[in-house]
């Protein structure tokens, strides 16, 4: 009744039916399953999550079947349930409701609401069952499932072509890391005859750590190409800005609060691997502090509000990678729970804008809303406060727990990072301002503005409570707090085993002078950026105008996209086509083809022609072959 | 004295039967070859076959069995004569078809 195997198997029910029945029944039908699906779901992971603490090493595994089973390569469907897999499954399956709830407003008036629905609950079912997955290969299943679904609902709109164009390239981009994880896993198999995580990791205890280049290395560094492609990391970032192009609770769901921490989840997993591996660290560190500034200093010159947003997220996944870059997997664990909160919070609060204005999206064209939509403003500046870090509020707690560590690894690190937290405080109230401080700059969208349904305001609500309480799991210790979180899934990050430990020579004091440097210096930005675009957006325009050029290089993504056509589209249409010209058209289709058919052609051609009809012609052949038989056999034998 | 003629004439007198048999069965080949009228090529099918039947004769008598050779000769003869009423037959009907013997015309087989 209560089997685990409920907790994937009902968004699966729910994405059959609505794909089977979704066109015989109501919209109304449609939105009750698949909410259903979700909540009982989130019913049933709550109920195993409780149970968690009463088995061994917190650890519950479940057997159901063995799928794949050749040689020492066993796949069964197996899942772990451990603090951290559970905390991920609640994040799942408890913001996805919310998140169903709201589309359930926001698609109402979309035809394809039963084909969105469906995909949406397809994406449950793969994250959980990635979330759950006891070994590497099941993961995959799952790490490959949630990608399917992500092209799905990217391309949600399909007869747009951006959109459809977006779907393709978050899939390319997506498979580019795929592969590194596939290989990554072969390694670690020939390596240790085992993917299970359990097996892995006990093979793991005791293993030297790998200072130099090695197989573990390469292994880890391939499971964290997977990682940089599905958690949009610095060289494969750039299909989550275009992501956008799919419905805005999609964006929430999918591509904030749960599908891209799955490469943040995967490293967690594998903790105690990702420890003996400190190349792989320190280059996960790098690349994440990257990601971070990158993403947010393009953030800091876009127009489209969840392209702000979609920018953010980039940036705060940076964040994440570099608190597990420098061993910090609990600080980048919590930043994944506490960001799910607020940037599903924003992500909605931008839908119920759009939702508002009619898809308009551009925040030149917006401000004053926070007449016409209050309560979407309040729970928004909620939002943008845990996500600048304001004191207090979850979003301070996580990300200065990640600056801390930062520091103690390496105070550039630190530094980098205050830098994009400062950009991060300047984007968001940026954004803030210019939506809803000051005057309308569209006047008659601004009079048709009005807060949507309950069933938009409802999820809004929960989410800003849940942002603002999320900070009682995992108030720092250096603030007198007791660091919750950080205690609960620290069993799951050992896996029974013992990580390297981090060389502790941070101290209360030091934390609380970082944090306040930090959070001085993201008020200061925050500050900045609400006195100048107080009065509107001139001051930006000026700007734009006047350094056209640094402007646009920054708000065009620094031309990445226009690199990664010329250097490495275009090359490899070259390669196709002449592969297309030289080896198809000439060696295979001519050489393997048509020769042979025009060899058979000329032949018949030349039997044909002896055929002339005519009674004559063939009286001599056959008196001349009766003539050839006569000398054959007077002659030849 | 049916055999007298023949004996007399044939025995040592073999090749020149037999030319006259070559020079029968030429005329109707190239009769057949160069001419394209369905009626002067049946001629020369008749006369080929009359050209065999002479060499059938004349082999017949040099090796001193003529009494087979001749009945099967008659034979020939009867069953030629059944043949030749079946292809003229066809020619006329061919005529009436197309109205015209020409036998290079008739190759609506072809193509």
């Amino acid at each position: 009744m209560f089997s685990m195997l409920w907790i994937p198997v009902f968004p699966l029910i729910g994405f059959f039916l609505n794909l089977l029945l979704g066109k015989r029944i109501s919209k109304l039908g449609t939105c009750l399953i698949a909410n259903l699906a979700v909540f009982l779901s989130f019913i049933w992971s709550l109920v195993w999550f409780f149970k968690i603490h009463d088995y061994p090493e917190q650890r519950i595994t479940l057997l159901f079947f063995d799928w794949i089973t050749v040689g020492q390569f066993r796949m069964p469907v197996e899942f772990v349930l451990d603090p951290l897999s559970g905390t991920m499954l609640l994040i799942i399956t408890g913001i996805g409701s919310l998140i169903h709830i709201y589309s359930a407003g926001y698609m109402w008036e979309d035809k394809g609401i039963a084909r969105y629905f469906s995909y949406l609950n397809l994406f449950i079912f793969f994250m959980t069952l990635l979330v759950l997955a006891s070994n590497l290969p099941l993961l995959f299943v799952g790490w490959e499932g949630v990608g399917l679904c992500s092209y799905l609902l990217i391309g949600f709109y399909f007869n747009e072509e951006t959109a459809s164009a977006a779907g393709l390239k978050a899939f390319l981009y997506n498979r580019i890391g795929d592969v590194g994880v596939l290989i990554g896993m072969m390694i670690l198999f020939t390596f240790f005859q085992t993917l299970n995580f359990a097996e892995l990791l006990q093979k793991i205890n005791g293993y030297p750590v790998q200072t130099s280049w090695g197989l573990l290395t390469l292994a880890t560094m391939m499971l964290f190409i997977g990682c940089m492609g599905k958690s949009a990391q610095v060289p494969l970032f750039l299909w989550l800005p275009d992501a956008m192009a799919g419905p805005t609770p999609v964006s929430a769901l999918i591509h904030a609060a749960t599908m891209v921490t799955s490469g943040i989840y995967l490293v967690c997993r594998l903790a105690p691997l990702f420890s003996i591996t400190p190349i792989t660290l320190s280059f996960i560190a790098w690349i994440g502090v990257t990601t971070a500034l990158v993403a947010a200093s393009i953030g800091v010159f876009q127009r489209d509000i969840k392209k702000i947003l979609a920018y953010s997220t980039v940036s705060q996944l940076g964040f994440m990678f570099l608190a597990l870059g420098v061993g910090g997997f609990s600080a980048g664990f919590f930043h994944v729970f506490t960001h799910a909160w607020f940037k599903a919070l924003l992500f909605l609060g931008a839908g119920s804008v759009i939702h508002a204005l009619h898809h308009q999206q551009d925040i030149f064209l917006m401000g004053g809303l926070r007449k016409k939509l209050p309560i979407t403003f309040v729970c928004m500046a909620i939002g943008t406060l845990c996500l600048i870090g304001f004191p207090g509020t979850s979003g301070f707690a996580s990300k200065d727990e990640i600056l801390y560590v930062a520091y103690l690894s390496d105070p550039l690190l630190w530094g980098l990072a205050v830098l994009a937290a400062m950009m991060t405080s300047f984007y968001m109230v940026r954004l803030m301002t210019l939506t809803f401080g000051g005057t309308s700059r569209d006047s008659h969208a601004f009079e048709l503005a009005h807060e949507g349904p309950y069933s938009l305001t409802t999820p809004l609500v929960v989410l800003a409570l849940g942002a603002l309480l999320a900070v009682k799991l995992g108030w720092p210790a250096a603030f007198g707090g007791d660091n919750l979180m950080a205690h609960w899934i620290e069993p799951s990050l050992h896996y029974g085993q013992s990580l390297v430990p981090a060389d502790d020579h941070g101290s209360h004091s030091l934390a609380l002078k970082l944090a306040a440097i930090s959070t001085a210096l993201g008020l200061l930005s925050a500050s900045g950026a609400y006195l100048m675009y107080r009065r509107g957006n001139t001051i930006e325009v000026n700007f734009a105008i006047k350094w056209n050029n640094i402007y646009r290089w920054i708000s065009d993504k620094y031309y990445l996209d226009s690199y990664i056509d010329r250097f490495l589209i275009l090359p490899f249409m070259g390669i196709g086509k002449a592969l297309w010209k030289g080896m198809d058209v000439i060696l295979i289709d001519g050489l393997g083809v048509n020769f042979p058919g025009a060899l058979v052609r000329v032949a018949g051609d030349l039997g044909s022609s002896i055929q002339t009809g005519r009674v004559r012609n063939y009286t001599l052949l056959s008196v001349l072959g009766l003539l050839g038989m006569m000398l054959y056999f007077v002659w030849g034998s | 004295m049916i055999n007298f003629l023949g004996v007399s004439m044939l025995h040592g007198n073999l090749v020149g039967y037999l030319l006259v048999s070559f020079t029968l069965f030429m005329i109707g080949l190239l009769t057949i070859l160069l001419r394209r009228s369905f009626l002067l090529q049946f001629m020369g099918i008749e006369l080929m076959l009359n050209a065999a039947n002479i060499a059938l004769l004349a082999f017949g008598q040099w090796r001193a069995e003529a009494v087979h050779a001749s009945i099967y000769y008659l034979f020939i003869i009867g069953i030629a004569a059944c043949e030749a009423a079946v292809g003229l037959a066809l020619i006329v009907e061919l005529y009436r078809l197309k109205s015209s013997t020409d036998s290079d015309q008739q190759s609506s087989l072809r193509n």
